[in-house]
């Protein structure tokens, strides 16, 4: 009995890990070695280990792609934030059956594919979209505006896709606060808004930067959004890793860019520890946050 | 007076924890009929014996015979026992007569005689008109008895019960310990019952055994327990108790000696091989002292003190009194309604005496 | 008045949400090509979704690729939560950081290295590497979502089965699959969900030879407005409104049935 249960551990941690070890941990690894590599015409990559694609990465022009890339991926998660933080609020308000329903209609286009959705929203914000026609028709504008093909696009497409992923962990924090410090904060003296700034955003911490963390990095890969909103001219940090694999197939340039994206994410988990600590809790597997 | 037939029968148990010895060489006999308690702080291992014995637990080495079967290598769901646990531990998705009804479908038990059993067994702990409800839907007392009650409809040969009345508040625990101990009279099963609430342990059990680090510090009635610790940490351990530490002046006679306590000598009841010199604990209970005027108390063997508080309790008078030495007592009294010298005030100087005989003598144990 | 005020934004957030996709609904029953006017209801775009014989085939691969990855997810991933939630083991730390990173990692990366490890080992792209590595992004989420709903569970009922005389395959029966299922069944949801949605890593691991929804309609979209894909859509969405609707009910039935089962005299 007890060798049978010892086999019945071995296999399930055993298929459970050697997958992700061979499909995440070993990849991951790979790449960060290939960011050393050379490259040329005829190989990928190649033998000897060198700075170079590193040098690439820090190129003026590059970065101010970055800096583009940054830029919109922040805006979007901002958006998200404003949107995401009083809706996320208002639905912990609802009675307990309603909550469900509403997250659940909230999550529901996600069974629509997202590039099915970008082509909704470009055509939403089309010359002759809804967006403009509604705008003329009350009467706001004379000429359809130029919403397509911009960074405004972008974000605007970054944030509906990304919404979700924002909502999900800030619903979480709030419905976890614990009003008793509410109370104790109303009785020592504070009024709504030192309580909010004071008590809730504090404790909710955790959740906010989770859910940046979740909008946050995905927004920078994802390249179809500039493909089909950004008109070719504005590119996302995921545009050019694409780039370089599909493309010019320079693999030590597009693996550097990945370990870019690793270090940021690293950065932010680190801060999302770090808040978590300070509101007591561990964070991680067992926390819900995510 | 005829023995008690054992039921229940431990020998030589020893068990360990990652080498942290819980247990060495223990041994238990239960009677059939009997509400056993074991007693003691948190980590003295009570749990863990309640535990082997149920069969989640392997004894490292030991015999464990139930009606003079060896079970010890028996596994858990063929052993003849049951357990209430602490945290009821009943099933969320089944309803409660599904719950109640488990052990029986287990035993394969036909469904009209489960029908009759469980309503039987609901009846007893009145939930009978909760039957459908699901675990979530009930109150911590009615779950407690719907974990009572899918424990005891097995008939099993001995009840287990971990901590089970821990997590209800003050007045339904009293109420719980009333129905407990009638449940088990009406039943006849034997009951171990595990708690470290001595007054809880006080009132429900047949025979107590008091546990600490492992080791057994004493079996017996609850009254034996109480009148007659074993040694320090079972007065201790159970209720309160004044301590003098003092040395014998002389043997008396077989049963007595005297001993110098707080400035006067009294005479004292011993079993113990004492003599002069030898240095022992006197223990009395703050209902053992009686506290009077200081005139009031010429003539007879007294020691003196100051009141330094004193906590009017409704059925009884604490008073707690600094003596010269710097020992500190507390000394319990029935309020006399009557008696207009009953009520001290703080400072005032009194002379404390005890009831002769009520005192308990061990032999000395070392600082405190 | 602010519960109006409540009410409001609520409402105006789920038109934002709702808004493009009700217009490819509606859309898809326009006769206009473009959809700037209603030209009428038709269902003309059905028909020429129907003998789209490449778009089904999208469709139809990107469902397979849901359905099989979401399953074999769910399979390996939940066997991983019930061994995390049992059992303490060596590198029971490292394994849970490995699973929590995987989750993080923005797909982009998770695409490349994907890429890298099927190419270092000579696959070729095609439905083997897309369903593999469909299964590698779910999986994570399955453990997560089946450790932390089955955490909630006081672990005492197992012995408490135990105690009242269920051996392991009883026990197994009777408590752990019961509980299991509603976590089960959420986390192949999930995976489900992530499959269906998936753009990134599908574009990056996919063969010629096997298309894709994603990348079929990103084509078509590239060449200009077709009425086909509002028509797909909605059909899309429509089954994922069908599955859920079934899971719901599957969720009522299965928690009533067990109240049939015994008697009040």
């Amino acid at each position: 009995m007890k060798k049978m249960i010892k086999g019945f551990q071995f296999w399930s941690i055993g298929l459970a890990s050697s997958w992700l070890s061979l499909f995440v941990l070993v990849p991951s690894i790979l790449i960060v070695i290939i960011s050393f590599l050379s490259t040329d015409v005829e190989h990928f990559a190649r033998l000897p280990l060198t700075f170079s694609a590193y040098g690439k990465v820090f190129d003026p022009l590059f970065l101010v792609v970055l800096g583009n890339s940054l830029k919109m991926a922040l805006m979007a998660t901002l958006i998200c934030l404003l949107i995401g933080y009083p809706f996320a609020f208002l639905i912990t308000q609802l009675p307990q059956k309603l909550r469900g329903l509403m997250m659940f209609l909230m999550i529901l286009p996600f069974w629509t594919n997202s590039l099915v959705r970008i082509y909704a929203i470009s055509f939403f914000l089309g010359k002759k979209g809804l967006i403009n026609q509604s705008l003329q028709w009350f009467g706001l504008i004379d000429q359809p505006l130029n919403l397509l093909y911009s960074q405004f696009a972008i974000v605007y497409g970054l944030s509906y896709l990304l919404l979700p992923f924002m909502v999900m962990p800030l619903y979480n924090a709030l419905e976890k606060l614990d009003h008793s410090l509410l109370e104790a904060a109303k009785d020592l003296g504070a009024n709504s808004f030192q309580r909010f700034v004071r008590v809730t955003i504090p404790m909710t911490m955790p959740g906010i930067v989770a859910g940046c963390l979740m909008v946050l990095l995905p927004a920078m890969g994802m390249f179809y959004v500039a493909d089909l909103l950004g008109g070719g001219k504005n590119l996302l940090l995921g545009n050019v890793i694409r780039t370089q694999f599909i493309q010019t197939r320079d693999w030590p340039y597009g693996s550097a860019l990945s370990v870019v994206m690793i270090v940021l994410l690293s950065l932010m988990l680190w801060g999302y520890l770090k808040s978590s600590r300070s509101v007591n809790r561990k964070g991680g597997l067992g926390d819900s946050d995510f | 007076m005829p023995s008690t037939p054992i039921l229940l029968k431990i020998s030589g148990l020893s068990k360990s924890f990652a080498d942290q010895k819980v247990l060495t060489d223990f041994e238990l006999s239960i009677q059939d009929g009997e509400f056993f308690t074991l007693l003691g702080p948190s980590g003295c291992g009570k749990t863990t014996i309640l535990r082997i014995i149920a069969g989640f637990e392997q004894a490292d080495a030991g015999c464990i015979e139930l009606d003079q079967q060896d079970i010890t290598l028996l596994k858990a769901e063929n052993r003849p026992i049951n357990t209430v646990f602490q945290s009821y531990a009943l099933f969320p998705h089944m309803t409660v007569f599904d719950n109640v009804a488990f052990g029986l479908k287990m035993a394969k038990v036909n469904s009209a005689e489960i029908k009759q059993r469980v309503n039987e067994v609901l009846e007893m702990v009145q939930l009978q008109d909760l039957a459908q409800r699901k675990p979530q839907q009930l109150s911590g007392g009615q779950q407690q008895r719907v974990a009572i009650a899918r424990a005891v409809v097995n008939r099993p040969k001995l009840l287990l019960l971990d901590e089970s009345l821990s997590a209800l508040d003050y007045k339904l625990r009293q109420q719980m310990q009333i129905e407990l101990k009638r449940l088990q009279r009406k039943l006849g099963i034997s009951f171990v019952y595990v708690t470290h609430d001595q007054e809880e342990a006080l009132s429900m059990s047949d025979r107590i055994m008091v546990m600490n680090k492992g080791e057994v510090q004493q079996i017996g009635t609850p009254r034996d327990i109480y009148e007659n610790p074993a040694n320090l940490f079972v007065a201790r351990f159970i209720g309160e108790i004044n301590q003098f530490d003092a040395s014998v002046i002389q043997r008396i006679d077989e049963d007595h000696i005297e001993v110098a306590v707080e400035g006067a000598d009294w005479v004292v009841k011993t079993q113990y091989p004492l003599h002069a010199g030898d240095k022992v604990h006197i223990l009395l209970r703050p209902e053992d002292l009686r506290v009077t005027n200081v005139e009031q108390s010429q003539g007879k063997v007294h020691m003196l003190g100051n009141i330094v508080d004193r906590n009017y309790k409704g059925k009884t008078l604490d008073s707690y009194i600094r003596l010269p030495s710097g020992n500190e007592v507390v000394a319990s009294e029935f309020f006399d309604e009557d008696d207009p010298d009953f009520d001290y005030s703080i400072n005032q100087n009194v002379a404390i005496q005890w009831v002769t005989g009520w005192e308990v003598v061990l032999p000395y144990e070392g600082q405190l | 008045m602010t519960r109006i005020f409540r009410i409001g934004f609520i409402g105006l957030i789920f038109a934002y949400i709702y808004a493009p996709l009700g217009l490819l609904i509606v859309n898809s029953f326009n006769l206009s090509r473009y959809g700037n006017s209603w030209k009428g209801l038709t269902t003309q775009w059905y028909s020429k979704l129907l003998t789209n014989q490449s778009i089904l085939d999208a469709a139809g691969h990107s469902l397979m690729i849901a359905v099989t990855s979401a399953t074999v997810a769910t399979v390996i991933g939940t066997l991983a939560a019930v061994a995390l939630l049992r059992f303490n083991f060596r590198g029971k730390g490292a394994m849970s950081s490995l699973i929590f990173v995987s989750m993080l990692t923005p797909d982009i990366v998770t695409a490349i290295a994907l890429l890298v490890i099927f190419l270092s080992l000579g696959f070729t792209l095609g439905f083997l590497t897309l369903l593999i590595s469909h299964i590698t992004f779910c999986l994570p989420f399955v453990i997560v979502t089946v450790f932390s709903r089955m955490k909630s569970i006081d672990s005492a009922i197992f012995e408490a089965a135990q105690d009242l005389g269920a051996g392991d395959g009883l026990s197994f029966r009777y408590i752990l699959l019961p509980l299991a299922i509603p976590a089960v069944a959420a986390a192949w949801l999930l995976s489900f969900t992530l499959s269906i949605d998936d753009v990134i890593v599908s574009a990056f691991v996919t063969g010629p030879g096997y298309d894709i929804l994603p990348l079929k309609v990103y084509s078509m979209v590239r060449v200009g407005v077709s009425p086909e894909v509002n028509a797909l859509s909605t059909v899309l969405f429509a089954i994922s409104l069908f599955l859920v609707a079934v899971a719901h009910f599957l969720q009522k039935y299965g928690l009533a049935s067990s109240a049939k089962q015994q008697s009040t005299c």
